[in-house]
């Protein structure tokens, strides 16, 4: 259940780079320089941050630290 | 020549550390090659991703972007900033896990264990050795080349090349993953100040960006570089299977392998976007802005190169087409806009951020050598024969025969041929991730179909590399079908390199190792390893 969860969520991220709906646009230019297709990668880029924070959250496989005495 | 200064001050403080982390060690392995398993976690976070950033980081990602927008941004780091992090959480962790468990310190010796096969490994890391050798050729040229730009061509292009490797071979020789890891440490700050800084000079130089991207979009030869539309969501979507190829790499196997605790690798993976996201936005971004610096005259002769290009490209012989784009060639815009709008203390500090960029051979030399001692001399008898200390002389003296070669390779081959040979790298390594994941998460894998996923990723490369040969690449935005089945075509030759049913060939040739991997080990089950074996493995 956890695993299937977590390869959930995964694969939503990752469907969220092929952002289709940007493609053609430039406009609007955010802060009036940056084209919108430029700022929502790099959004999405700063969102896997806390992507990988939550997967470090909910999935971290502490056994692994268990085992070395963690 | 204030800059070269700089630069060769630069070179001399990553010598002095590599020879201050290298100070009173012992002749002890695991403390040459892997730092005594004792990297601490800001080390670990800044050096993984200092060994992860090349030349093409800075200079080519600011070069795309020049030629094709925004796109570049999409394409190599978003998703590398999703790929390398979930890789480094799902499989260096259990990398990390099983090394400290029984030793490892090659992902060889873990294919071997795991699968339990000797030669079989050896055909591994010869594929693995024969992909990374490239990234070091060229690591030498770039050094030749930056040296002689920022002296004003002061410094040969040989000598240049000699003194990049004899620092690069200096520090890895002395100071081993423990100075690789501090010097990889301290080019990572140097990328990360040089990116903000860069924006904000070249802004005030250009009097503001905002003009700027209205005067791009107000040109329709300019204004698609704003958007995505000259790609096909089918060419994006594949250029997400070539970070995969960071997972197999040797280099960041091993570098998995020295932190000192599991939980250095939480930061890791929780920061490494955010580092990705600052070195690359300013590069693509100050790529694209180039375009309108047109005031500058090196960048408005890649313009009007590139104009000629697009408008003559088909009628145009291949040679002149060659020249064209060669000439219309941003790798160097960075450089360009530094040069024409910064102060000279930012052209210098630039030249020493280049200059780190060019470098990053050293994990990759230091990877090659583990490898060599590891799975080479010592599973061959070496290490038991003749000891420890006789090990990691071995791994010196193969430090220096490596960095001799490559220079003397560098010295006598065009850069063509390794462009072409690292370009294609990335896609063996990909297709090599097989290995890793079905060592780790499939226990009906065998070592048959190890075999199978090596010798295809070492005939595919070769495969693809020798068609780029083959068949010259035509001008910008055209298709050559060099395989056509039924009316499509299977296989093209394009300006960028090779498509496969629109795709980059990294997905075919990815997705081809997984199902041998999968066929192979089904029909071969009578080689799946002991049990024994595969509960070391069930983590």
């Amino acid at each position: 259940m956890q695993a299937a969860l977590a390869a959930l969520v995964t694969a939503f991220v990752y469907l969220l780079h092929q952002d289709f709906w940007f493609w053609r646009s430039a406009r609007p230019l955010v802060f009036g320089f940056l084209p919108i297709g430029l700022f929502y990668h790099a959004a999405y880029t700063a969102g896997i941050s806390v992507f990988m924070w939550f997967m470090v959250h909910r999935f971290w496989p502490a056994h692994l630290e268990e085992s070395h005495g963690e | 020549m204030i800059p070269a200064l700089v630069v060769f001050g630069y070179l001399a403080v990553v010598l002095g550390i590599g020879l201050f982390a290298g100070r009173g060690r012992g002749g002890d392995a695991e403390d040459y090659f892997l730092a005594g398993r004792t990297i601490g976690p800001v080390v670990f976070l800044l050096s993984l991703f200092g060994t992860n950033m090349t030349a093409f980081s800075i200079l080519g990602a600011s070069g795309h972007a020049f030629a094709n927008g925004i796109v570049t941004y999409g394409l190599m780091a978003s998703s590398s900033a999703l790929i390398i992090p979930l890789g480094i959480f799902l499989i260096g962790t259990r990398l990390w896990a099983l090394g400290k468990r029984h030793g490892f310190m090659t992902p060889v010796q873990m294919f071997r264990d795991r699968w339990e096969c000797g030669h079989i490994g050896t055909v591994i890391f010869a594929v693995q050795a024969v992909l990374l050798i490239p990234y070091i050729v060229i690591a030498v040229m770039g050094g030749g080349t930056t040296l002689r730009a920022v002296s004003s061509g002061l410094v040969p292009y040989w000598l240049g090349g000699a003194v990049v490797s004899l620092v690069v071979m200096g520090y890895v020789f002395f100071g081993g993953m423990r100075g690789t890891a501090w010097v990889n440490t301290f080019q990572t700050v140097l990328f990360l100040s040089f990116g903000a800084i860069a924006v904000v000079v070249i802004a005030r130089g250009m009097g503001g960006f905002s003009s700027a991207m209205e005067a791009l979009l107000a040109s329709p030869s300019t204004a698609p570089l704003l958007t995505r539309e000259r790609v096909s969501p089918l060419y994006f979507l594949s250029y997400t299977f070539i970070p995969l190829s960071s997972l197999a790499f040797p280099h960041i196997g091993i570098f998995c392998l020295t932190a000192k605790k599991l939980s250095h690798f939480r930061k890791t993976v929780v920061l490494y976007p955010l580092c990705m996201l600052a070195i690359w936005l300013p590069s693509v971004f100050l790529g694209l802005v180039a375009n309108k610096a047109v005031d500058l005259p090196a960048i408005r002769t890649k313009v009007e190169a590139r104009a000629t290009l697009a408008t003559q490209g088909p009628t145009l012989s291949p040679e002149r087409r060659a020249e064209l784009r060669a000439a219309s060639s941003g790798d160097d815009v960075i450089l360009k806009l530094v040069e024409g709008y910064a102060p000279l203390w930012l052209a210098s500090l630039l030249g020493a951020a280049v200059m780190a960029a060019v470098m990053a051979s050293d994990s990759q030399i230091l990877a090659l050598s583990t490898m060599f001692t590891e799975d080479v001399f010592a599973f061959y008898g070496g290490a038991a024969r003749f000891g420890p200390a006789v090990q990691v002389t071995t791994g010196r003296i193969f430090v220096i025969v490596l960095t001799v070669v490559a220079y003397a390779i560098a010295m006598s081959a065009p850069q063509s041929i390794f462009d072409i040979a690292s370009q294609y790298a990335f896609a063996g390594y990909s297709a090599l991730s097989p290995l890793l994941i079905a060592a780790l998460f499939w226990q009906k894998s065998t070592k048959w179909g190890a075999l199978a996923v090596a010798l295809w990723t070492a005939a595919a490369v070769a495969g693809v590399a020798i068609l780029q040969s083959v068949v010259p690449a035509p001008g910008p935005g055209l298709s050559v079908a060099v395989l056509s089945l039924g009316g499509v075509d299977v296989v093209s030759r394009i300006a960028s390199g090779t498509t496969v049913l629109g795709l980059l060939p990294v997905v075919p040739m990815t997705l081809i190792s997984a199902l041998l991997m999968f066929v192979v080990s089904s029909l071969t089950p009578s080689s799946r390893p002991a049990p024994a074996t595969l509960i070391r493995y069930n983590v």
